[in-house]
């Protein structure tokens, strides 16, 4: 038996082919189903996110699988040509599907949404009835692959992005964020993102101050805060843990004078100062002082670079782990070959007898 | 009596270090019960060995430098103990390990006294007092080290460089609170013990009433600063470390005073 993998990525696709090919949710059920029905085909799952379109297969021959598939995304209007496709056959298939898993696969290596998302194609797949024996250990191999690789090497690590670098080192600073106020000078998309990183961790409220009142306003509702006169911003300061600088004010916005009485008055509550503008926000000075800590934009950039690294370094290691479950997963499959002995034309008959979700 | 539960304590405070080192490694802290367990059986072990001592001295092994230290390190452990399960996981949790098994491997060091029962009858007060006391040391202890933690990952949140156990370290609020707290405890302990050794009969100890009054003065100096807020977080951290060292001092000064 051959276990196949078809599908295009992010790695081979731009997004005008990926956004062609991407299967709907309320149809993704029935289609696995159709895929699996097929007299060439056992089993099938048919993972569908914005990155990647990939059909995974359980079939007695290779090229009459691949062709089989071929046939049955022609009749849903989606022609399989060009180099987008890849198309990769048991032990390659195998190593694709824990590589995805795993994360290092993904546009942001290492990250674990992916996990989720294939989880929940394979949860589709077994309510379509589409997976027996051999999908079934693929996939739930494929789970612990990746719980082995994110527990054994540091391949998640650290936050690859601004805004979630800000946050990470909020959850250093002050633990669960639950308590929290958030204060954004300056309405701009960063600070915006910035801001609703934080909110998704639970912050207690967000004050927006801006120039232009009704920018301040407009973000403030839509992010659920309180807008704040501008030149009134320095009155709710002392409520504040967190401050995102990002107006364009042409010189510093908050200096050690001015954040001295304040930090004074706030019985030794710390205070993280995110300044995202350029020309920046807020004095380097105010870093100094004792219980405040301040990040500019290029640190934060330099913290997400640094995890990147980490992350990179780490590559080799999964890799290895990797391959040490293929090589179990494929002896395995191999023993299963053997020990029923089935002739190609005997195994769709004895997959459709053997599908029992959940083995 | 020999020390041979002493060593097995300290080779299960060892255990508890090397599990705790490949837990940090493994990125699974919150989830590695040996840890637990290895310092439980140190624990067992220390209170076995603490026992049989005080029976052979017929009164709380606490006569030399020798037995303060492993008492000491029995304070450690049975603070780390009855401390949360938060505490008890985090990394702050794993230095209880080697606090204790440095403490011990001291001890080990040095020669152990012999004991011989007293021939007046002992001053329970006395012996509540230098219990109490010890104890108090030992959530002194604890606050040192998580003034330490506190200082270390305040250094690398200022430098901007974050080590990779950066991201195993409790969050600065959470140590600030785990210092305020055992200061608090210790202090309430301290006094305790010094309520109950002035109480009776310890007055006439000249030296020892200057230490302990100078040690409960300076914790309390703290304990006053912490509560009023006057005192950053990183500032209660250096005092907690500094004062701890100068406990040690005193107690290591006041053995050699009474030895002379």
């Amino acid at each position: 038996m051959e276990l196949l993998c078809l599908g295009l990525s992010h790695r081979t696709a731009p997004v005008e082919i990926r956004e062609r090919f991407a299967i709907a949710e309320s149809v993704l059920g029935a289609l696995t189903a159709q895929i699996a029905a097929h007299p060439d085909l056992g089993e099938s799952v048919v993972v569908s996110t914005c990155n990647r379109v990939e059909f995974y297969v359980a079939s007695p021959s290779q090229a009459r699988g691949f062709v089989a598939i071929d046939s049955i995304l022609a009749t849903h209007g989606m022609v399989v040509t060009g180099d987008a496709f890849f198309r990769r056959d048991t032990e390659d298939a195998v190593r694709h599907l824990f590589r995805v898993v795993s994360g290092l696969d993904s546009m942001v290596l290492g990250e674990t949404e992916i996990l989720g998302q294939v989880k929940k194609a394979y949860q589709t797949a077994q309510e379509a009835k589409a997976t027996s024996r051999n999908l079934n250990k693929l996939f739930q191999r494929a789970f612990n692959v990746a719980k082995e690789v994110r527990t054994q090497t540091n391949i998640t690590r650290g936050s690859v992005s601004v805004g979630s670098v800000a946050v990470e080192l909020a959850e250093r600073i002050f633990g669960k964020l639950g308590s929290c106020h958030v204060m954004i000078l300056g309405a701009g998309e960063m600070s915006e993102l910035t801001a609703g990183a934080l909110q998704a961790r639970g912050v207690k409220s967000i004050f927006v101050a801006n120039r232009s009142h009704e920018r301040a306003a407009a973000l403030a509702e839509k992010m659920g805060g309180k807008a704040v006169r501008f030149e009134e911003w320095t009155r709710e300061f002392g409520e504040v843990d967190i401050l995102i600088g990002s107006t364009a004010a042409p010189h510093y916005v908050l200096t050690r004078e001015q954040l001295e009485p304040v930090m004074a008055a706030r019985r030794q509550r710390p205070l993280f100062c995110i300044d995202l503008a350029v020309p920046r926000d807020i004095d380097p000075e105010v870093n100094e002082m004792d219980g405040v800590y301040l990040y500019d934009i290029d640190s934060l950039q330099a913290i997400a670079n640094q995890s990147m690294e980490v992350r990179r370094s780490e590559l080799s290691t999964c890799e290895a782990l990797i391959d040490k479950h293929v090589v179990d997963f494929t002896a395995w499959l191999r023993a299963e070959a053997a020990r029923l002995a089935l002739a190609p034309q005997d195994y769709a008959q004895a997959s459709q007898n053997a599908r029992v979700p959940g083995v | 009596m020999d020390r041979l539960a002493l060593l097995g304590s300290t080779l299960c405070f060892l255990a508890g270090f090397a599990l705790s080192v490949q837990a940090l490694r493994g990125r699974v802290l919150g989830r590695s019960p040996g840890i637990l367990w290895a310092n439980l059986c140190g624990f067992v072990f220390q209170t076995v060995w603490l026992y049989e001592r005080g029976q052979q001295a017929g009164r709380c092994p606490l006569t030399s430098l020798f037995d303060v230290l492993v008492f000491l390190g029995w304070s450690v452990a049975l603070l780390y103990l009855l401390a949360g399960a938060t505490y008890r996981l985090s990394l702050l949790g794993v230095f209880t390990s080697p606090l204790v098994f440095l403490l011990q491997c001291v001890a080990l060091w040095m020669p152990m006294p012999l004991l011989s029962k007293p021939v007046s009858p002992v001053n329970a007060w006395l012996e509540l007092h230098a219990a109490i006391s010890v104890v108090a040391y030992g959530a002194f202890a604890l606050a040192g080290v998580a003034g330490a933690t506190l200082l270390v990952q305040e250094r690398q949140l200022k430098t901007r460089r974050l080590h990779s156990f950066f991201y195993h370290f409790p969050p600065i609020h959470d140590l600030a609170a785990a210092n305020r707290r055992l200061v608090y405890i210790g202090f309430t302990l301290l006094t305790l013990g010094l309520v109950s050794g002035l109480s009776r009969g310890v007055a006439h100890i000249g030296l020892l009433r200057v230490v302990s009054l100078g040690v409960w003065l300076l914790y309390g100096f703290l304990c006053v600063a912490l509560g009023v807020g006057r005192i950053s977080p990183q500032r209660a951290a250096w005092l907690a470390i500094w004062a701890f060292l100068v406990l040690l001092l005193t107690v290591w000064a006041v053995q050699i005073v009474s030895n002379v």
